[in-house]
């Protein structure tokens, strides 16, 4: 390690060139369409709040999911129904009051949805817009890491990497994270969480799109029924979306608690800032 | 740098976060209003509507058996037109109904019901899919629009066939429902003009007379309570110019997504 950017006695940092133009720009397109996707996604769930499973919405059976309001006295108040359980959730879903005191009877609040009023021709403008830039992007990152081999060299785990599960796993619960020439490379866990999401997760989030569609269902009559029908479809959709939302925030967690502003600037520059001490460079 | 720096510039970061989440919101807002951006948006439903015919012009929407039928058949959007000469005509069981077919054909004409149901039929069990996110399943049998169009004779300059209403979409009787499919889905073997659900003559609150089928779209595009057919080279004219009810209030024209 002789480049410049010395960080004192027995420490040397360098900057290394850790993300491609190519990912860069790919990575800040998908910022933009994960936060409309799941924004206009919500705005149009409003427009019925409920999630069935089967091939239709009226089978006789309930619900999985349910949002809505109902009066309790005088007082109206939002409801949520997971499997044939109620719980009140006034001011979080259902239903909210604004500083006037007046009730609001909607599923997620408007804070939360694209656009914020309850729009359901809008919403599906912007759903559909950016549901062909996300697939678009989405194809062409995969073809990108085929060819530059940023699949196999940066995403696939190596059989090191398979051993060492255990002990990565531990180090992400107690927020401890790779240093020097380790920090060149993605961990395992990082490594399955987005193989993960490109290859089971986007996949499966498009797919349910895709069979919402009465005229794409017609392209091979009957294969939605394969996760159950339409309505099992739509949510599968709604899981998939949460579950990517909850892969966002783990990611911007551990962006935050390994150096926000090192990834951020190689997220924009490329360059990330690697510390090597003197004692453990000599052991690589 | 110490703890309490690192802090600082982590509440910060917080703050800036939910500043940007704050203009990105408000930007969406601002967009949605608009006369230009969600012309643009529409590119995206465009898209959709060239690809998906393109991989499936012709292709048949999926077919149920009894035992996925809805136990009840829901109702959606009108139940009851409020219109004098459509009550006069279901109080007396639409013995004097006729359903006009006209515009760019060679041989207007006008049919009863018991001549409609004289014409080539099919039966079908079909997935309704609305715009909403909900699914019924019923089963209807109806007169196929192709088997009209063959007697009405089209010029070929008919691009669009034009569905009148009896139902008014205003407290006051004004703006009648109306709806628009191209010839594809006119002459499409699916499509039909449905005057029965479930084995049953079809209720006033699912469209009786006579609804369309148009499988493989929304629920919106499935025009109820028909009265007058048109044959025209373009909807433009035509109450909001956008092809429908629902298309004049922002909806899109294609709805097979």
């Amino acid at each position: 390690m002789t480049q410049p950017g010395s960080a004192g006695a027995g420490t040397s940092s360098e900057l290394y060139y850790r993300h491609t133009l190519p990912v860069r720009i790919m990575h800040w397109i998908n910022v933009v369409c994960v936060a409309v996707l799941f924004m206009s996604g919500l705005n149009i769930f409003n427009a019925h709040p409920a999630l069935n499973w089967g091939k239709s919405s009226y089978t006789g059976t309930e619900p999985v999911l349910e949002i809505g309001a109902r009066m309790a006295g005088a007082r109206v108040i939002g409801v949520t129904r997971v499997a044939g359980h109620e719980f009140e959730t006034t001011g979080g879903l259902g239903a909210f009051y604004n500083d006037a005191g007046e009730a609001e009877s909607r599923a997620f609040p408007s804070w939360l949805t694209v656009p914020s009023t309850q729009w359901l021709a809008m919403a599906r403008r912007w759903h559909f817009f950016f549901a062909w830039l996300f697939l678009i992007n989405g194809v062409a990152y995969v073809a990108y890491s085929l060819f530059s081999r940023h699949l196999g060299r940066d995403l696939a785990p190596t059989r090191q990497d398979w051993r060492s599960i255990g002990r990565s796993f531990i180090d992400h619960l107690r927020f401890k994270h790779p240093t020097g020439e380790e920090a060149k490379r993605y961990n395992v866990l990082q490594r399955l969480a987005y193989l993960a999401v490109i290859f089971v997760l986007l996949p499966l989030v498009i797919l349910m799109g895709m069979a919402m569609s009465p005229w794409l269902d017609g392209v091979l009559p009957g294969w939605i029924d394969i996760v159950g029908g339409r309505q099992s479809a739509r949510t599968i959709h709604f899981i998939a979306a949460w579950l990517l939302v909850a892969f966002v925030l783990i990611h911007v967690l551990e962006v935050i608690v390994s150096g926000l502003w090192n990834h951020l600037r190689s997220m924009i520059t490329g360059r990330y800032r690697i510390t090597v001490e003197a004692g453990h460079e000599q052991q690589r | 740098m110490n703890n309490s720096d690192k802090l600082t510039r982590r509440s910060l970061l917080l703050r800036a976060l939910g500043a940007a989440g704050a203009v990105f919101l408000a930007g969406c807002e601002r967009l949605s209003h608009t006369e230009w951006f969600p012309k643009i948006l529409a590119a995206g439903e465009k898209a959709s509507e060239s690809v998906h015919h393109l991989i499936a012009r012709k292709a048949m929407a999926q077919e149920f058996t009894p035992a996925d039928l809805s136990p009840s058949f829901r109702s959606n959007g009108t139940a009851e037109p409020n219109n004098p000469v459509y009550a006069e005509l279901a109080a007396n069981g639409f013995g004097a109904y006729k359903l006009a077919v006209d515009g760019k054909v060679d041989k207007p004409a006008m049919f009863t019901m018991t001549e409609l149901r004289a014409l080539p039929e099919r039966t079908q069990i079909t997935r309704h899919d609305c715009v909403e996110g909900w699914s019924a399943i019923g089963k209807w049998k109806g007169v196929k629009l192709s088997a009209i169009l063959d007697a009405v004779k089209p010029q070929p300059s008919a691009r669009y066939v034009v569905f009148h209403c009896a139902d008014p979409m205003e407290d006051d009787g004004t703006k009648p429902y109306y709806e628009s499919i191209d010839m594809d889905d006119a002459y499409h073997a699916q499509t039909i003009l449905a005057y029965e659900l479930n084995d049953q003559p079809l209720p006033a609150a699912n469209g009786a007379p006579i609804r369309l089928r148009v499988e493989r779209q929304l629920g919106y595009k499935h025009a109820k309570y028909i009265m007058r057919i048109e044959l025209v080279d373009s909807f433009a004219p035509i109450a909001g110019g956008k092809g429908g009810y629902w298309e004049d209030e922002g909806y899109e024209w294609y709805a097979g997504i």
